[in-house]
């Protein structure tokens, strides 16, 4: 197989996958490297490179952060499992898609607008983007294989994402579960003893007192959130 | 205040896909204007909103559609202040996930054109007609298509359309295009004021109880903005970029990702209008090549040169943006002259034409028209000859 696009660093200004004549794989296909292939193959080289690539990390976005939809649920338990069956894996979400100021807490999150920062800083080879809305996946994805040498993995509920080595589309949480027999397996292969273990707390959060938190405490962005259902907010600024 | 009340045809109305609205649904023969094609057509869209700003030749179709308005086929119309005001209005209503359309011409179109610019990094999913006109100065109304060339640059998807029947299958798969996940940017249909838009032309159109399918405004590649979707209000616009914590890169990638989004269109202009080009004679040594009103007359020129046994071939170009670069080069690969006629001054369909191809230079550019001017088929005939090496006797 030809590679078209690999992990970087691509350099300074990369040149984006579409135009390098990426085209997205057509429903029952998907990507391995800027080429159509069978979902199983792209999936299979997926594992080896999280089982095998340094600090490997799940990124889930905000589509899989909130029970929204149906389906959410089911893929969000579904990652999960797939997570306790990585050796050493790590989650950090993409909880929104803000700048983050003054300075982004690495150890904690991720955000579309300087994904490298998070990469580089935790030293991540290879990494899944899973519930970002594709807009910001592909800003993302680009900007990884612009500075980094990160292997990346976009499992996406749409149509998928050509910057990605590898890229799965029309997501469900089957998919997700077909994905993990296949770390098993690929782990079986190479030898790797690993007992099934949830990947650990985030460590840079808090455990978090809500039960006094009213509207009101969110100052600026009160008005980004919604009331519970009856509540009457009566705290001005 | 109070509301009036409007027939409620959609609760009647079945809703289908494009595909099937454009390619299976049976049609019947209309002789309508442009305008009326471009109105039947949102008609059919389901549409929720549309908000526009009157400007000659746009008017007519605004006006259409606040009568479909009036009859129960649209959710809400509004007149706004102006064009900025007008497309100000759109990016804020497709936040909201709902489907839109807008219209404008010449001077309208330049007038809304920051906000127009501001619609594909933002990733609205609107469609809008232009009618086009000259801009001023000195002031008039009559048609040219001059306003298309800055909006070229604004990272829309491009439709430009020949007669009333492309205006209302444009408009129609305009709807279905820009609301695919992996375009979702606005997409445009152009077509010539006073000579499409005021004219009549058969149009064979499916029945109006057909309509398509719903907005799905969450099958997105950004969040819609509102209160029933969480995270409530999720923000998605990044805010004002500055050195101290933003990457440039996130500007240079934000804009790749709009052309990207763009060229992404191309497969569905296949699916849906049958590719970006049509070919007549493929194997002809000369070419007319022409968009729009253009191609029209070219179509007549190609049809005169065949009567007088000239071998000459026509290429229609339906889509501006993405160029269809690829299947230019296929159809001119042992072509000998391409001829561009065009409606405006500048020649952009001519200059987008010699940057597609290698040899550029077998480019004629023109002839031109503009300022409200028709395009007369002989002067099409004058370069056709010229490119044959014969002498033309030209009375206009």
């Amino acid at each position: 197989m030809s590679k078209i696009i690999t992990e970087g660093p691509a350099g300074y200004m990369p040149q984006s996958a579409p135009s390098m004549g990426v085209e997205l794989a057509p429903t029952g296909k998907a990507l391995l490297y800027g080429n159509i292939v069978e979902e199983e193959e792209a999936m299979r080289d997926a594992a080896r490179a999280m089982l095998t690539k340094e600090n490997p990390t799940i990124f889930p976005g905000p589509q899989v952060l909130w029970d929204w939809k149906e389906d959410v649920a089911a893929k969000a338990a579904a990652l999960l499992e797939l997570a306790s069956e990585i050796p050493n894996c790590k989650i950090i979400p993409m909880p929104d898609y803000r700048p983050k100021y003054p300075k982004i807490d690495v150890k904690a999150e991720i955000n579309p607008n300087h994904p490298n920062l998070t990469i580089l800083d935790n030293k991540i080879k290879a990494c899944i983007f899973v519930g970002v809305h594709c807009h910001y996946a592909n800003l993302s994805l680009r900007m990884i294989r612009a500075g980094t040498d990160c292997y990346t993995i976009a499992l996406c509920a749409y149509m998928g994402h050509e910057e990605a080595m590898a890229s799965i589309r029309d997501l469900h949480a089957e998919n997700i579960t077909r994905f993990k027999e296949i770390v098993i397996e690929e782990r079986n292969k190479l030898g790797i003893e690993w007992e099934t273990t949830l990947p650990p707390e985030n460590p840079s959060l808090q455990k978090e007192d809500n039960s006094s938190l009213s509207p009101a405490d969110y100052g600026e962005y009160r008005s980004l959130i919604m009331t519970k259902k009856g509540e009457h907010v009566t705290d001005v600024e | 205040m109070s509301a009036i009340e409007r027939p409620q045809p959609n609760k009647t109305k079945t809703f289908v896909d494009m595909d099937y609205l454009l390619h299976e649904a049976p049609r019947e023969q209309h002789f309508i204007t442009g305008a009326q094609a471009m109105a039947e057509a949102v008609k059919r869209a389901n549409v929720d909103m549309a908000i526009a700003y009157p400007i000659t030749p746009q008017s007519e179709v605004m006006h259409l559609v606040g009568d479909i308005y009036a009859q129960g086929h649209l959710k809400e119309y509004y007149r706004a202040e102006e064009e900025l005001g007008t497309m100000s209005a759109i990016a804020g209503a497709a936040r909201a996930g709902v489907r839109l359309f807008t219209a404008t011409s010449g001077p309208g179109l330049l007038r809304g054109l920051e906000a127009i610019a501001s619609w594909p990094g933002h990733r609205v999913p609107a469609v809008l007609g232009v009618l086009t006109r000259v801009v001023n100065a000195p002031l008039s109304i009559q048609p040219d298509n001059i306003e298309m060339a800055y909006l070229m640059h604004c990272g829309a998807v491009m439709l430009h359309a020949e007669n009333q029947q492309d205006t209302f299958d444009m408009t129609l798969a305009a709807f279905a295009i820009t609301e695919k996940v992996d375009v979702y940017i606005p997409v445009s249909v152009s077509t010539e004021g006073f000579f499409v838009t005021h004219a009549k032309g058969y149009v064979d159109m499916m029945s109006e109880d057909l309509a398509y399918k719903d907005f799905d405004s969450v099958a997105a590649p950004v969040p819609a903005m509102d209160n029933e979707t969480p995270p409530a209000r999720i923000q998605r616009d990044a805010p004002v970029q500055k050195s101290n914590f933003m990457s440039y890169l996130i500007h240079s990638v934000w804009q790749q990702e709009i052309w990207d989004s763009n060229r992404r269109a191309m497969k569905y202009i296949y699916q849906y209008l049958g590719g970006p080009i049509e070919v007549v004679n493929p194997d002809a040594d000369v070419f007319v090549i022409a968009s729009g009103c253009a191609a029209a007359q070219g179509r007549e020129a190609q049809r005169y040169a065949e009567e007088e046994n000239l071998n000459v071939g026509l290429i229609k170009v339906r889509a501006i943006r993405p160029f269809p670069i690829d299947e230019i080069n296929a159809a001119v690969k042992n072509a000998k002259t391409l001829i561009v006629p065009e409606h405006n001054i500048i020649g952009w369909l001519s200059k987008e034409v010699k940057a597609a191809i290698p040899n550029g230079g077998i480019v004629v550019e023109g002839p031109r028209v503009y300022g409200g001017m028709t395009l007369p088929v002989e002067l099409i005939m004058k370069e056709i000859y010229t490119a044959l090496g014969l002498e033309y006797d030209l009375k206009l």
